[in-house]
């Protein structure tokens, strides 16, 4: 720990020169160099703020984006692109429902991207067969695959980046097995249940962001109020601890890759209803988004803290801003996955700085 | 940190008197772990020359030798950033932003196109190294990010494909020396300086002392920041060198499809050939044979008329065995 705080107080010193007041025995300007006991009330205060900072930040940086997104372009605020970013995020946000699980957990799922494609191609395939084949097969076979994930991470102990990166393999092989490398695309049936849940709408407004609406509502609920919640969050802050507490850890953890596989597969699903085919090509790089999403909202990477509102609101920023890149026109795709990455980079950047900051003080 | 010592108590417990099954059973594993992987080739050579037509042959050992190379030189710096207990998964990316800009810069001469990939994947790979060495991000995020950026950055250069018309990189692709490819001599030279560096200098131990334990790297006053810049930047490099030689072997520049999957091939032929995702040990010989079991494997399911899609799956299958293999080890 005493290297830790050395490292980042020598790290973070650059940042500071420019501050003019830090010769001046840390008044002022609260710099991590300042020495503690001074200033109690001021660091208090600091405090609070970093932890709004980390919890609200992407609510003032979403609110901020949409006024300005509306003020310069005429076409932002209007009725029909609200409903397009917003059914746009409604498919990543049930993704990044269940990656927020797994990461409070201590985890990280990259097996999402191919889960959801898979789910897609399962449920397409499946409404020719009936209603409930086409949204039991991918909840089945997608869940089979957070199940695995979960068993090998919490019983075998594998670490669950290289679990979930072969899973992404295994994942994607099987569907690009099962369309003929590729080669074939599955329709939805006219007018089959997964194609009604995919395009239909009540109240106006579309019946994929009414489900994520509700996988919300639920989630937040089961992560704050139940028992089961309360396991995830003690797992992510410390598995030996919450072990020692007597919390089911190998149980909380499969359970939440299966939660992920789940969520990926029934996003999955309803994408491909609302498309109309189970397209093979869907989800790469949808992990990036998910993982994005989620520490965007306050989610720490490190496990143990987070919010599902949070995971909601950053995936709104992130498809606002992809939806503003469009607006600007000209820019292609290829520009949107630099946007995405340098994203990345800063908003984790900005979360180690302030979650260091917060156990500095 | 904890489950470190909880690990340590075990050992400490199992030399005190492990029933003998057990004990049995641990070296097994450990047998597995250090020459699973060259029974595994040894299995795969086998079974092709008995089964695949014109196994045998020098043509094809030519082909094999030359789509190896690609594989092992990025195996060999992932194999540096596992041994740090980190990971690289930007280095499929790196490839395409390095043929993309071998294409734009082709035309003044395959050695410059090739110095100009290389500051690419320096850049890529100091990036890496900064977030990873002073902002503290888990390698895995920081990687990933500039996974997704590195390759939008080389789709913006070069949107299509683009064909090499540079008759020295052509023949650099497919050109031999003694009957040995140029592209399987650049990479075993960059085997032999790799091994030599992770087993004779000091840059080596400390990679290795890092992997094991950066609080205490750092307590011993290692240079733990520059250390990690430097072996994300050998990744990077690597990367960049496999990206020229498949472009040349390609004969086209081709961001799209160019490194896919590669980060995948790469931890695997790693993992396999034994080293730990604990970090603290690397080992060169074992992820040779690794890369030459991904490419052996890949190779038999195509000859057998299997589509891409099994290989993907039988990978995935060979990295959670290896995986699984080596965490017996770490337990015993």
């Amino acid at each position: 720990m005493n290297a830790l705080n050395s490292v980042f107080s020598r790290g973070s010193s650059g940042t500071t020169v420019a501050d003019p007041t830090s010769g001046r025995s840390g008044e002022g300007l609260p710099g991590p160099d300042r020495p503690r006991g001074v200033d109690r009330p001021k660091a208090r205060r600091n405090e609070q703020l970093s932890a709004f900072a980390q919890r609200h930040g992407a609510l003032v940086a979403l609110v901020l984006t949409v006024a300005v997104a509306s003020l310069t372009f005429e076409t932002f605020a209007t009725g029909a692109n609200l409903e397009n970013v917003a059914l746009s995020s409604a498919f990543l946000a049930i993704v990044a429902l269940g990656m927020t699980f797994v990461i409070i957990s201590g985890g990280i799922d990259l097996s999402v991207g191919s889960v959801f494609a898979l789910g897609g191609v399962l449920a397409a395939w499946g409404s020719q067969h009936g209603f409930l084949v086409a949204l039991l097969l991918p909840l089945l076979v997608c869940g089979g695959f957070g199940l695995i994930n979960g068993l090998l991470i919490a019983r075998t102990r594998l670490a669950p980046f290289i679990v979930t990166l072969a899973s992404m393999l295994g994942a994607r092989g099987l569907m690009l097995n099962i369309t003929d490398e590729g080669n074939e695309t599955y329709l939805v049936a006219e007018g089959s249940f997964i194609g009604e849940l995919g395009r239909g709408s009540l109240l106006g407004i579309a019946l994929p962001i009414w489900i994520t609406v509700g996988l919300f509502a639920v989630g937040g609920l089961a992560l704050r109020r139940s028992r089961f919640g309360q396991h995830v969050y003690a797992v992510g802050g410390n598995e030996d601890a919450a072990s020692l507490m007597g919390a089911p850890v190998v149980r909380t953890k499969i359970t939440v890759y299966v939660l992920s596989g789940l969520l990926a597969g029934l996003a999955g699903a309803l994408n491909a209803g609302w498309l109309t085919s189970g397209i093979t090509i869907l989800g790469q790089g949808m992990e990036l988004e998910a993982i994005s999403a989620v520490v965007i909202g306050g989610t720490l990477l490190t496990g143990g803290l987070g919010f599902v509102s949070g995971s909601l609101v950053g995936v709104l920023l992130l498809k606002v801003i992809q939806n503003i890149i469009n607006q600007i026109g000209s820019l292609e795709a290829a520009y949107q996955q630099v946007v995405s990455g340098v994203f990345l980079i800063v908003v984790v950047v900005v979360q180690t700085w302030l979650a260091r900051r917060r156990r500095v003080m | 940190m904890t489950t470190r010592t909880a690990e340590q108590a075990t050992a400490g417990l199992g030399a005190a008197g492990p029933p003998p099954g057990a004990a049995r059973r641990a070296a097994a594993t450990a047998w597995l772990q250090t020459y699973g992987v060259y029974a595994g080739v040894a299995v795969l050579l086998i079974f092709n020359t008995a089964f695949t037509d014109h196994f045998l042959s020098a043509e094809n050992f030519r082909t094999q030798a030359v789509q190896v190379a690609p594989i092992l030189i990025v195996a060999l710096g992932m194999a540096l950033a596992i041994g740090t207990e980190g990971i690289d998964l930007s280095v499929g990316s790196v490839m395409a932003l390095s043929t993309s800009l071998i294409a734009l810069y082709l035309g003044y001469g395959p050695w410059l196109a090739l110095l100009v990939a290389i500051v690419g994947g320096i850049a890529v790979g100091v990036l890496n190294g900064s977030l990873v060495a002073f902002i503290g991000v888990q390698p895995i995020v920081a990687t990933l990010a500039l996974m997704v950026g590195a390759k939008g950055l080389a789709l913006v250069l070069l949107p299509q494909l683009r064909d090499v018309r540079d008759e020295g990189m052509r023949s650099l692709g497919s050109g031999d020396l003694l009957g040995v490819p140029y592209p399987a001599l650049i990479a075993l030279a960059l085997v032999l300086v790799v091994g030599f560096t992770v087993r004779r200098t000091t840059f080596g131990r400390q990679l290795l002392a890092i992997g094991d334990s950066r609080p205490a790297a750092e307590l011993a006053g290692l240079p733990v920041r520059r250390v990690l810049i430097c072996v994300y930047v050998c990744s990077g490099v690597l990367a960049a060198t496999a990206g020229f030689l498949a472009t040349a072997r390609l004969g086209a520049s081709d961001p799209t499809a160019l490194g896919n999957l590669m980060e995948l091939s790469a931890i695997t032929a790693v993992v396999v050939g034994g080293t730990s995702l604990a970090g603290g040990r690397v080992r060169i010989a074992g992820t040779v044979a690794g890369a030459v079991l991904i490419q052996l494997l890949t190779a038999t399911l195509i000859k057998h008329d299997l589509p891409p899609s099994w290989t993907q799956m039988a990978q995935a299958a060979v990295i959670v065995l290896a995986v699984y293999a080596a965490r017996e080890r770490g337990k015993r």
